[in-house]
């Protein structure tokens, strides 16, 4: 089927494009860009029209980090819930960590993801794999093996590796398949036991912190080891001030690290955590002021890559505990883009740098043929609102779960059309 | 007179009036422990649950007798004795406890931030009793209250507050209330206790206990866990004791005045020496007699505060 996206300001950085177009697909793929109005009524005859006037349109967005939570925690997410939850929130293309149960440490557990994706996902789903057996940060996977069975990246996400020689061996040994490894980087030992950043506000609380040095010295420590072996370090969800100037540092000797940076970690700080709200319990923790700033800096020089959610779904049960007991994590696929367009209210960055990080960045870095609108391409795109005033509500989210600490906030911006490969997978009204 | 909240959860909660009233409203309530007959009918027909997620003696017997002395039923639950050892969440228990009527709800629980938890999701008033590292804030007005008694005043007073500072929940909540009563607090201990950000809440901070001691008025001991040397944070009782242990010789630069407070349970020779708990300086015994006093008036304030009738 054709459809036709008239009349919207395209903004598709990939291919420097920013300016009121038509924008004509068929057969899943870009079939004209033009002025409005221009493209032949030959070729537009019996397209679906959607009226993109006032609106914005752009490459389907990007995710390189959310827990679908399948195989294995289904009660929290699916593949099917968490492809919906992506398509309402703009996102076309996600990256599953593989903190499932089993875990995907080997291709069958990635086949069935992928497979599972195929049959009941309406985005295009991607698979990051383990670095270690286990998670256990002891005996690397088989990285070939995964990579044939379609994994983009290696990660032990949430457990880290901690081991400097595996680290070390994971670098080298993942050169031979030219896929990034992600860190989530945190040296466990300082923050064991933590539940919250460490500062005022947990001594206040009375709540175990976890410093950012625990971030930063495995931030170092993977650039320094990097430096030797060469490979891609791709840091996961930057939260600490110093933790920036480091990829700072590091991309200007020329290093092959990048980073992504989660909406919680520049649209809130510790202080959410008064009051013992679980939703505001996430690892990496909330941070201070500085560290804001300095991602906020991050985003408009350039050392920040990309956006990515780090979308963890958790049920009603998980998270209703003490806030020492309860679960890490917040669900984010919803939220990300009004969370982001605020960045645009405060002239952080532009709209063109916000769908840069969102699209042709992550794209580029991963190696993805997506996050591009020229013609030819995959037809996945996102037609959003920005204007649109609304608050947020979490029983309106499409993800099984409904943890955010988002809930009630005055936003501006929503998705109103995304489109998978030409086909729409989500409306909503502006 | 009516408390600002209808729940205790921090010092936060009140108000420095509310404090000058409940110790006040102690202050007269103390006499009723000194009669033969140790009982008023003020809070006849009232239901008070003790529900202690952590091993207490004297918090739940305070809070207990406290209840009794002005004639409320009191229930105690622990949490071996409840279903919190069968599964139960938190909330549930206490969806449950509310169900029955209740009119306070007292929760101790090892993990902070459980009583405010608690009393966002119920309608019944809750008394923080103790939550984690968090806050005491029933010990704390416990302590004001015995040390107005011995100096005539809180103004102006200076303070320490020694040893555990990073896991003790008696030293937020008398920060945060010695603080509002216009005291100068001091914190000491090894640099390893004394959590990130405590200046920030307007106290010095200082490592040398006998410096630290010249010319205050109180000092207060902390309670050192053992469990803390297996973490790092020092390196055994014995230096520990050499350097914190309060000595007839570490306090020979202190006032003549000087009182001596701990919040129990005390590590005999770990924290303070023998001759000085039972010395003439130490209240530790009077802080004890005060927690009655302190608890009964809060409950009074809480159930009856609005009501001048039934005085």
């Amino acid at each position: 089927m054709k459809i036709l996206i008239s009349n919207g300001r395209l903004i598709d950085p990939a291919n420097q494009r920013d300016e009121i177009s038509d924008i004509l697909i068929d057969k899943g793929k870009i079939a004209a860009i033009a002025k409005p109005g221009r493209i032949p009524k030959q070729d537009t005859d019996g397209a679906k029209v959607i009226d993109a006037t006032d609106q914005i349109v752009a490459p389907g967005f990007i995710d390189m980090h959310v827990h679908f939570r399948e195989p294995g925690f289904e009660y929290k997410e699916t593949i099917e819930t968490g492809c919906q939850s992506a398509a309402a929130g703009g996102f076309t293309t996600v990256a599953m960590m593989p903190n499932t149960h089993p875990v995907n440490d080997n291709r069958s557990v990635t086949e069935f993801m992928l497979s599972q994706a195929k049959a009941h996902g309406v985005v295009n789903v991607l698979s990051i794999g383990a670095v270690s057996v286990g998670l256990q940060g002891e005996k690397l996977t088989d990285m070939g093996d995964l990579k044939t069975a379609g994994v983009v990246a290696y990660s032990d996400d949430g457990h880290p590796v901690m081991n400097n020689e595996l680290m070390r061996r994971a670098l080298e040994y993942s050169k031979m398949f030219d896929l990034p490894i992600i860190q989530h980087c945190e040296v466990l030992d300082l923050t064991a036991g933590g539940c919250m950043n460490e500062s005022r506000v947990s001594t206040e609380l009375g709540l175990k912190g976890m410093p950012t040095e625990g971030e930063d010295i495995m931030v170092y420590r993977d650039i320094a080891l990097l430096e030797k072996t060469g490979g891609r370090v791709h840091v996961a969800h930057i939260s600490s001030a110093q933790s920036v100037d480091l990829v700072r540092q590091a991309k200007a000797k020329g290093l092959a690290v990048t980073c992504e940076v989660a909406p919680h970690h520049f649209s809130l700080t510790d202080e959410a955590v008064r009051g013992y709200d679980t939703n505001s319990k996430m690892s990496p923790p909330l941070r201070e002021q500085k560290d804001v700033a300095a991602i906020k800096q991050g985003l408009q020089d350039g050392t920040i890559d990309m956006i990515a959610t780090d979308h963890a779904p958790h049920d009603l049960a998980d998270k209703q505990m003490d806030y020492q007991s309860a679960c890490f994590g917040i669900v984010g696929l919803e939220t990300a883009l009004p969370l982001t367009l605020k960045l645009i209210d405060e002239k952080v960055i532009t709209l063109p740098q916000m769908v840069a990080l969102f699209t042709a960045q992550p794209a580029e870095i991963f190696k993805l043929d997506k996050g591009n609108l020229a013609v030819g391409k995959d037809a996945d795109v996102v037609v959003f609102d920005p204007q649109v005033e609304y608050n947020i509500d979490v029983q309106k989210f499409k993800s099984k779960s409904k943890n955010s600490p988002f809930h009630g906030w005055p936003v501006k911006g929503r998705v109103t059309h995304t489109l998978v490969m030409g086909k729409i997978v989500h409306t909503s009204n502006s | 007179m009516t408390l600002a909240n209808r729940d205790i959860l921090s010092i936060q909660d009140l108000a420095d009036e509310d404090i000058e009233a409940i110790l006040d409203t102690a202050t007269s309530l103390k006499e009723i422990s000194t009669r033969k007959i140790k009982k008023v009918p003020t809070l006849r027909g009232r239901t008070i649950i003790n529900l202690f997620f952590e091993p207490s003696t004297r918090t739940r017997t305070s809070f207990e007798i406290a209840g009794k002395r002005l004639s409320a039923d009191v229930i105690n639950i622990s949490a071996s004795t409840s279903s919190a050892t069968k599964g139960e969440s938190l909330l549930d228990t206490a969806y449950n406890l509310e169900a029955m009527n209740p009119d306070i709800l007292v929760i101790r629980h090892g993990s902070s931030g459980v009583p405010q938890m608690i009393a966002s999701h119920i309608k019944c008033p809750v008394i923080n009793a103790g939550d984690g590292a968090h806050e005491h804030p029933t010990q704390a007005l416990l302590d004001l209250l015995t040390i107005r008694e011995r100096h005539k005043t809180l103004t102006g007073l200076k303070v320490v507050i020694v040893g555990d500072i990073a896991h003790s929940r008696v030293a937020r909540s008398n920060i945060l209330a010695m603080r509002k009563m216009g005291m100068v607090v001091t914190v000491v201990g090894p640099p390893t206790m004394i959590p990130v950000g405590m200046a920030q809440l307007g106290v010095s901070i200082h490592y040398n206990l006998e410096e630290a001691l010249r010319d205050v008025d109180v000092i207060m001991m902390l309670r050192i866990q053992l469990e803390r040397q297996s973490q790092g944070l020092f390196s055994s009782f014995r230096e520990y004791s050499s350097l914190y242990c309060l000595t007839a010789e570490k306090l020979k630069n202190a006032s003549k005045q000087v009182m001596i407070m701990h919040p129990g349970p005390v590590n005999r020779g770990v924290e303070i020496s023998l001759d000085i708990l039972e010395g003439p300086h130490s209240v530790v015994l009077e802080q004890v007699h005060n927690g009655v006093a302190v608890r009964m008036a809060l409950l009074y304030l809480l159930l009856e505060g609005g009501n001048e009738d039934s005085n």
